[in-house]
């Protein structure tokens, strides 16, 4: 039973269809890469997951639960967090407020969602406790072994969050994401922009993330990054899935016909 | 002497403007929101204090426990049911539409309680005053003052030091990176939305007891803090406190020159503030 899978999944942008079809799967334990060109679908895939754009209940499956249509904030609390592109702080909170904020809200166990659910058994609205799934939240990642595992984080806990380099902002948004213990994470382009040494200290902290139980996702423009991090691999270009394969058994230009087209 | 005095009267008036002005700059710093129905929110909450006091014979200071939280659930189902839908790219549809709810509310409370001017009665209390030397001052407008700062201290801890503060502002940089956090913006605005209603309810209770009121006040009071709020810069609570201190003083010097300067007086403060400082005076980084 795979962890995470997309059937069939299709996303528009108002009249732009942005995917057709696309069928990916993320087993328990595993990374799998997502690489593509730009514009090739790959934001808009983890848009559809985390319920930033809304879809078809069946087209996405979380333990083989239908969850397209749900809202991004069940989502997460289902145990499924995301390191979105281009990292997205918050600038009016902290450092450590912006960590704190990914493991606020964790479980479906706000007091918000304890009065919906109360009201859900009148009203037949579906129980945000249950749609959360058993997700409580609890786990390895708290403020404290995310700086140990990002240890300038601590030093930098109380500046605002945008004030940080690229690369820190970075450890930011991925320490935000894991604070809700999450059974998935998804990662989209998180060495984008950064220095090949910063991006070498980032990935360095993925052995520990999957340690903790998460699985993952990366979305990756950097192939040889992709191949040496990835169990499997996905290569997509314009809103379909071209390639998919262990990095051991797919060749060069195999990728090289996936990521651009065939040759003509 | 005199002078002193009437400054005096001018700082505490400008706690109540500071009162009416500090739900209108929540709501505004967390969704952009310009609530013109503001002003007549809070006449509404004057009513609903005015009927638990002659109804139930209450002492003003205690209906404000049924009037905040009625108020509460007002913004809040007000929020979520009708003003959520109306935030977007486009400024216009909020506008129109907190427009339309003052006209109706208005003319709700015209047919409810007719044109009428009411007052809370808080007693002796209305006329007491204490002496600090030579200075003589109402109990109430002290009151008044502190009640604002009390106010703008809990809003200002509830913003930068729990939970759902943390929520207001994340949701207020970013609504869609917040839902990733697990965060409804839906609901934190409904929130908001009821803390403010909370902070119209306490403004609403002065109103009452200080002076007359009736239906068709709400507008001119919702002008008062406006300007209020721009003076201190959009976002700042502090700001708006002394924005409200700016246009109470403005106005009781300006009575004190002549009576029929008052509320011309406080524009032309408003003005000429803008006129230095046109972000206001604690414009908060954007
Ligand atoms: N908000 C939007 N509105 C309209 N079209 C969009 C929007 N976002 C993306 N698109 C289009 O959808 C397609 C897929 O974009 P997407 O961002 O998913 O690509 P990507 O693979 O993540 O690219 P990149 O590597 O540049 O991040 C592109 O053609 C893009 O122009
Ligand atoms: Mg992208």
């Amino acid at each position: 039973m795979a962890l995470l899978e997309t059937k069939g999944l299709t996303a528009h942008y108002g009249d732009f269809q942005a995917l057709f079809g696309v069928d990916i799967h993320l087993e328990q334990g595993e990374t799998v890469a997502i690489i593509g060109a730009n514009g090739a679908g790959k934001t808009t895939l983890m848009r559809s997951i985390t319920g930033v754009l809304r879809n078809a209940p069946e087209q996405i499956l979380h333990n083989e639960t239908p969850i397209g249509h749900l809202p991004a904030d069940t989502i997460m609390k289902r145990g499924i967090a995301m390191v979105p592109e281009g990292r997205k702080l918050f600038p009016s909170l902290s450092v450590e407020e912006n960590l704190i904020i990914g493991g606020q809200h964790k479980g479906g166990r706000d007091l918000g969602d304890r009065i919906d659910s109360f009201l859900s058994r009148f009203t037949g609205a579906p129980d945000p406790m249950e749609l959360a799934a058993g997700h409580d939240g609890a786990g390895y990642w708290t403020l404290e072994t995310i700086y140990e595992l990002f240890p300038i984080l601590r030093e930098r806990r109380h500046n605002p969050g945008t004030a940080l380099s690229g690369g820190q902002q970075q450890m930011v948004a991925i320490g935000r994401a894991l604070m809700s213990n999450p059974y998935v994470l998804l990662c989209d382009e998180i060495s984008l922009g950064l220095a090949p040494v910063v991006i070498k200290d980032i990935y360095a902290a993925l052995p520990k993330i999957k340690e903790s139980g998460a699985s993952v996702i990366v979305v990756e423009q950097d192939i040889g990054q992709a191949l040496a991090v990835a169990d499997r691999v996905y290569c997509m270009m314009e809103g379909r899935v071209t390639l998919e394969g262990r990095p051991s058994e797919i060749s060069r230009d195999d990728i090289h016909a996936a990521y651009f087209g065939a040759v003509a | 002497m005199i002078w002193i005095d009437t400054i005096i009267q001018g700082i505490l008036l400008g706690g109540l403007y500071a009162l009416f002005a500090a739900g209108l700059s929540l709501v505004f710093g967390i969704m952009r929101l310009v609530n013109l129905a503001h002003g007549d929110l809070i006449i509404l909450g004057a009513y609903i204090i005015l009927i638990s006091v002659t109804v139930l014979g209450l002492n003003p200071f205690f209906a404000i426990l049924i009037a905040a939280p009625l108020m509460f659930a007002l913004g809040w189902a007000l929020q979520k049911l009708v003003l959520n839908r109306t935030l977007g790219e486009d400024i216009l549809p909020p506008l129109l539409v907190t427009f339309g709810l003052s006209v109706v509310i208005q003319n709700g409370l015209l047919e409810g309680f007719s044109a009428d001017s009411q007052r809370i009665s808080a007693g002796a209390l209305e006329t007491a005053s204490i002496s600090v030397g030579p200075i003589s001052m109402g109990v109430l407008p002290l009151l008044t003052f502190g009640s604002a700062i009390l106010v703008i201290v809990v809003l200002n801890h509830i913003f930068y030091r729990t939970a759902i503060g943390r929520a207001f502002r994340a949701t207020s940089d970013d609504a869609v990176t917040a839902s990733l956090m697990g965060i409804k913006p839906e609901r934190v605005f409904a929130t908001a939305t009821g803390l403010a209603m909370v902070v119209a309810a306490i403004a609403a209770l002065y109103l009452g007891v200080r002076a007359n009121f009736d239906p068709s006040i709400g507008p001119a009071r919702l002008i008062y803090a406006f300007e209020a709020v721009i003076i201190g810069g959009l976002g700042s609570l502090w700001g708006t406190l002394l924005g409200g201190v700016i246009i109470g003083v403005a106005q009781t010097v300006g009575a004190a020159i002549n009576p029929e300067w008052q509320i011309l007086a406080g524009h032309v403060a408003f003005l000429v503030v803008l006129l230095i400082r046109p972000r206001g005076l604690f414009p908060r980084g954007n």
